[in-house]
């Protein structure tokens, strides 16, 4: 403890340091944001801006039709594919801990052997597949392949394992049937796994990039993430666009992030994965 | 009694299925069936033009890849990637985890902050960095500010991996920091206690116990940052506006990948690429789940 004590400013020194490092690259484009572009064309190194505007907020709303759309599209698709992840996975992840029925088991090391398979391998065949329904350019075409997702089956399943058993008998003797008791008694009592899920699938959903890429041509159709991308084709030097733009994407992640960061931890134990 | 476990497991049947449901149609639809599919698709060449057609051509989509240079161009870069970005990150999020683990004051604020690239997608990182990386720009400025060469980091092809290189390590060592976090968490406190006793300070302690006990996860990190780097794509793409250079200095094997599938309309091959990356993938998962032992299923 004597040596830490000693040596405690170094520490101090070092994770301020680095904590600049995280935030210079954040700070430098929020300030780009609010600065205009011949501000930022003649250079030099200044964080505050010497005029401060939200002309760059307006202009990409107003002039860029698209880009509130874009918003509300990413919006859309994250908040259903957590919801139908948080009940779809519970369900799955409840029936593989606590239900024994024929093929329970065989499901459940199907599950784990999905983990394994990487993305990559679907991205074609899942392509060709979503086109044969018909579904390029919908909601449905990101949404429904996203709705259920093997690895945090396994972190449910995981959590309802160690769940106590006494209070689903105990509701059971009060007379409430399997649905009954998993969505008055168990889900209630899941919100901490509930959580850590929430979090990590709409971020997941709204970073997400190569679905929406390869899935909408229709310009309508493209999520922020893919959106700001051709924003980017478009606007090639106003970098003061581009910044106030990238910055209108993080808010909501960032938000998430900030309400739910107890969870955070525990459910990257949880899934050891992001 | 008999006849009441009969009622129960029919009851069982009927409720495991019906939860089990959502998940068996989802996953069958866009996991299982895909997974054959691609493998499908590997052996034959996909015409995609008014109704899709396949024709069966063997192992010709394999054949294809040992003549294929822009292949080998995304492999040397992601070798190069994983030799540079995985010990970067490894060790970055290692000391980062070692000092928050430490009783200092403000630790919380630091790994709250510390986090916040893994949270922003990877787009807006992308642009930020670009942004940053411009010829007039920020890092250009502080280069040349203490003196060192400045880069055209967005057109050099010598340089340009190197940019992606220096954003992923940066936006990925705060998630691997966190699982160092929870690790350190997990190490006896009496081994330190003994080796006060014994008049250890606290680099030997370091190295002589933090390091060896946190060997099962830093085999860990280092095998998922190795599958991370060969996944790589949003980065490339939206650097290199979804070419791969300049020069395919930027190209890795799923931007490739994507670019047989989507722009050169050549499935079958694409899908040989795939199958081939994931197959390369699932071993390393392997091999790590069989040393680490993660899976304590019950």
């Amino acid at each position: 403890m004597r040596s830490i004590n000693r040596f405690r400013p170094v520490f101090y020194v070092l994770l301020s340091v680095y904590a600049l490092i995280t935030f210079v690259p954040f700070l430098w484009a929020l300030s780009a944001s609010f600065k205009s572009l011949p501000e930022i064309v003649s250079g030099g190194i200044h964080f505050i801006p010497k005029h401060f505007t939200l002309d760059n907020y307006q202009t990409i709303f107003k002039q860029e039709p698209l880009f509130s759309r874009w918003f509300l599209n990413s919006a859309f698709i994250a908040i259903s594919v957590t919801i139908f992840n948080l009940l779809f996975n519970s369900m799955a992840g409840y029936a593989l801990a606590r239900i024994r029925f024929p093929g329970s088991t065989l499901m459940f090391y199907s599950i784990l052997a999905m983990i394994m398979i990487p993305g990559q391998l679907t991205i074609i065949p899942s392509y060709l597949i979503i086109k044969e329904l018909g579904w390029l350019n919908s909601y449905q075409a990101i949404i429904v392949p996203m709705a259920a997702q093997a690895t945090y089956i396994f972190m449910m399943r995981q959590f309802f394992i160690s769940f106590p058993k006494e209070l689903e008998e105990a509701a059971e003797l009060d007379g409430l049937g399997r649905f009954g008791l998993f969505f008055k008694v168990v889900l209630p009592l899941a919100k901490p796994a509930l959580a850590a899920q929430t979090i990590f699938i709409f971020m997941g959903a709204w970073n997400e990039f190569l679905k929406p890429l390869m899935l909408m041509s229709d310009k309508s159709m493209f999520t922020l993430s893919v959106g700001l991308n051709t924003f980017k084709g478009q606007y090639i030097s106003f970098w003061n666009y581009i910044m106030a733009a990238s910055i209108i994407m993080t808010i909501p992640a960032l938000l998430i992030y900030i309400f739910f960061n107890r969870f955070f931890v525990q459910g990257i134990t949880f899934t050891g994965t992001k | 009694m008999a006849r009441l476990k009969g009622k129960n497991k029919i009851r069982d049947l009927l409720s495991g299925y019906s939860f089990m449901a959502p998940t068996i149609i989802i996953l069958g639809c866009f996991l299982l069936l895909p997974i054959g599919y691609a493998i499908y698709l590997s052996f034959h060449k996909v015409n995609l033009l008014g109704t899709v057609s396949y024709k069966f051509t063997g192992t010709a989509n394999f054949e294809r890849m040992v003549d294929d240079p822009r292949l080998w161009i995304a492999l040397r870069n992601t070798a190069k990637y994983a030799l540079i970005v995985v010990p970067a990150q490894t060790i970055l999020s290692l000391v980062l985890a070692s000092i928050l683990n430490m009783k200092l004051r403000y630790r919380n604020f630091f790994r709250v902050a510390f986090y916040l690239p893994t949270v922003t997608s990877s787009a807006v990182l992308v642009l930020i960095f670009m942004w940053i990386y411009n010829s007039n720009g920020l890092l250009n400025y502080l280069l040349d500010l203490v003196g060192l060469p400045t880069y055209n980091w967005l057109g050099d092809p010598s340089v340009a991996l190197l940019g992606i290189m220096i954003m992923n390590i940066w936006s990925t060592a705060p998630l691997f920091m966190v699982i160092y976090l929870a690790a350190l968490q997990d190490i006896p406190e009496n081994l330190y206690e003994a080796a006060d006793i014994d008049g250890a300070n606290g680099w030997q302690k370091f190295w002589r116990i933090t390091v060896p006990q946190l060997k099962p996860v830093t085999f860990y990190v280092v095998v998922m940052g190795i599958i991370g780097t060969f996944q790589l794509f949003d980065q490339s793409y939206i650097f290199s506006a979804g070419s791969g250079g300049p020069n395919n200095a930027t190209l890795t094997m799923v931007l490739l990948i994507y670019q047989y599938a989507f722009k050169s309309m050549d499935m079958g091959y694409a899908s040989a690429l795939a199958f081939l990356l994931a197959v390369v993938i699932m071993l390393i998962t392997l091999i790590q789940r069989l040393i680490f032992k993660e899976e304590r299923l019950n």
